[in-house]
């Protein structure tokens, strides 16, 4: 049950982008068109799944038992790196439909800070393998959801008549906002 | 030493990494809820920047290019570590403050941004200074930020309070006012036609994607960054040694 409440507390109540701001650069980026925010938004929940596998066990298998912990930036760094162009290649020969559907997106989750930020926080709050994969998979659900919201708007504003100083960029972080606005309606529900 | 001062004004006003190249956003708008976080943060990303800048102009030379982008960041991972255990150390308050934004410096885009777009291809201490111009702007940015934050949010600054608690405005202080605050400012930057790389209507320019975030995939940061810097000193030199080289072939 405790499982099921970190998932659903990494999905809406602490929502990735919109109270904990990380992978703000990429859900601003991307999130132009629906497809493409759904894409980027199905990529980041395959990243962060395997990231956080791999991390917890090199952690757990690796890292405490050799009490060299103080080195966990610089390891889970590398491992999303060296992950990220790694399930590159591997789609790239041999399921290239997923590529051609997911790979322009692969190399921006390397600076996404959502794949880290999970590693590190999994370390911080302690969880074990399992809480820490629904809090990943969570908080990667929750980055889906919300960069798919915030493309719908976008593409809704495209036909609105935005004040010229608002246009652009500005526009989108006072939507961005207003969601924020309603994803904190979620805080308290969960404590 | 002109070129030293150059490129902190370089740094801090005409390239600034918040307003200007909308570079490192995630910290900027997590850590401004008052000017003192604000601070700590910035000062951290300022120490990283600065040697970053330092030991990879100086390795520039026996990095291979092929493994450019993974030295880098073993380099900057290494200094972010550094970094998070002094402030451990001598400022435990901001430490649980920051919390994990720490750790996340690694992965922030204005430290690999200048790393690519100025280290690699100039001497230690210009690189070193523009380092701290770059730090040094990204804090000015974050206590802007931070300050108005606190001020309307809270009614204090620098935990000073000086608005009774009926006028706070608490949403500031929330992740929502993070949003808005950074909306008004950019707008501001538009109604003046102010540089900003989210400019809807830049003019025709160097940019990869001509200044145009509104149709932007993300993808273009780096490559702007390197158009930015294109006409900064010490790039002439670099782009005559590799016509030199074409030469010699």
């Amino acid at each position: 049950m405790n499982t099921l409440l970190l998932f659903i507390s990494g999905a809406l109540v602490n929502n990735v982008v919109l109270s904990r701001f990380l992978g703000l650069c990429s859900f601003l980026g991307v999130s132009k068109k629906k497809e493409t925010a759904t894409g980027m938004g199905a990529a980041v929940i395959f990243t962060i799944f395997l990231s956080t596998m791999l991390c917890a066990l090199v952690y757990m298998l690796i890292l405490k038992p050799l009490h060299i912990d103080y080195l966990q930036t610089i390891v889970f760094i590398m491992l999303v790196a060296a992950l990220v162009q790694f399930i590159e290649m591997f789609m790239k020969k041999n399921v290239p439909a997923l590529h051609k559907a997911l790979g322009i997106y692969l190399p921006l989750i390397t600076t996404n800070c959502a794949v880290l930020g999970v590693a590190l926080d999994n370390v911080e709050k302690n969880y074990n393998f399992i809480d820490g994969l629904a809090w990943g998979v969570g908080t990667a659900v929750g980055y889906a959801i919300s960069i798919t919201v915030l493309a719908g708007i976008r593409e809704r504003i495209e036909g609105n008549d935005v004040p010229h100083d608002f246009q652009g960029m500005p526009i989108v972080l006072v939507t961005a906002g207003l969601m924020a606005i309603a994803f904190t309606g979620f805080s308290g529900m969960i404590t | 030493m002109n070129k030293c001062v150059e490129r902190l004004y370089n740094g801090i006003i005409k390239e600034n990494p918040t307003f200007v190249i909308m570079l490192g956003l995630c910290p900027t708008f997590a850590v401004t809820t008052n000017a003192v976080n604000a601070i700590g943060m910035g000062l951290s990303s300022t120490v990283v920047l600065m040697l970053s800048n330092l030991l990879i102009s100086a390795l520039r030379n026996s990095i291979p290019d092929r493994v450019r982008l993974p030295a880098e960041i073993v380099v900057v991972a290494s200094l972010v570590t550094v970094v998070q255990m002094l402030i451990q150390g001598f400022a435990p308050s901001i430490y649980d403050a920051l919390g994990i934004y720490i750790p996340l410096i690694v992965v922030n885009c204005i430290i690999l941004g200048r790393a690519e777009a100025y280290a690699l291809y100039n001497p230690p201490l210009e690189s070193f200074f523009d380092g701290l111009g770059m730090g040094l702007g990204f804090t000015l940015a974050l206590l802007i930020l931070g300050s108005v934050r606190e001020i309307i949010g809270h009614g204090s600054i620098f935990g000073i309070s000086f608005i009774p608690a009926d006028y706070h405005i608490a949403i500031f202080i929330l992740p929502p006012g993070a949003f808005f605050v950074m909306a008004v400012l950019t707008a501001l930057q538009n109604r003046f036609k102010m540089p900003c790389a989210t400019n809807g209507d830049a003019k025709e320019n160097d940019l990869s994607c001509n200044g145009d975030c509104l149709h932007c995939a993300g993808m273009n940061s780096l490559e702007n960054h390197k158009a930015l810097c294109k006409n900064a000193p010490g790039m002439e030199t670099v782009k005559a040694e590799a016509a030199k080289k074409e030469a010699d072939k």
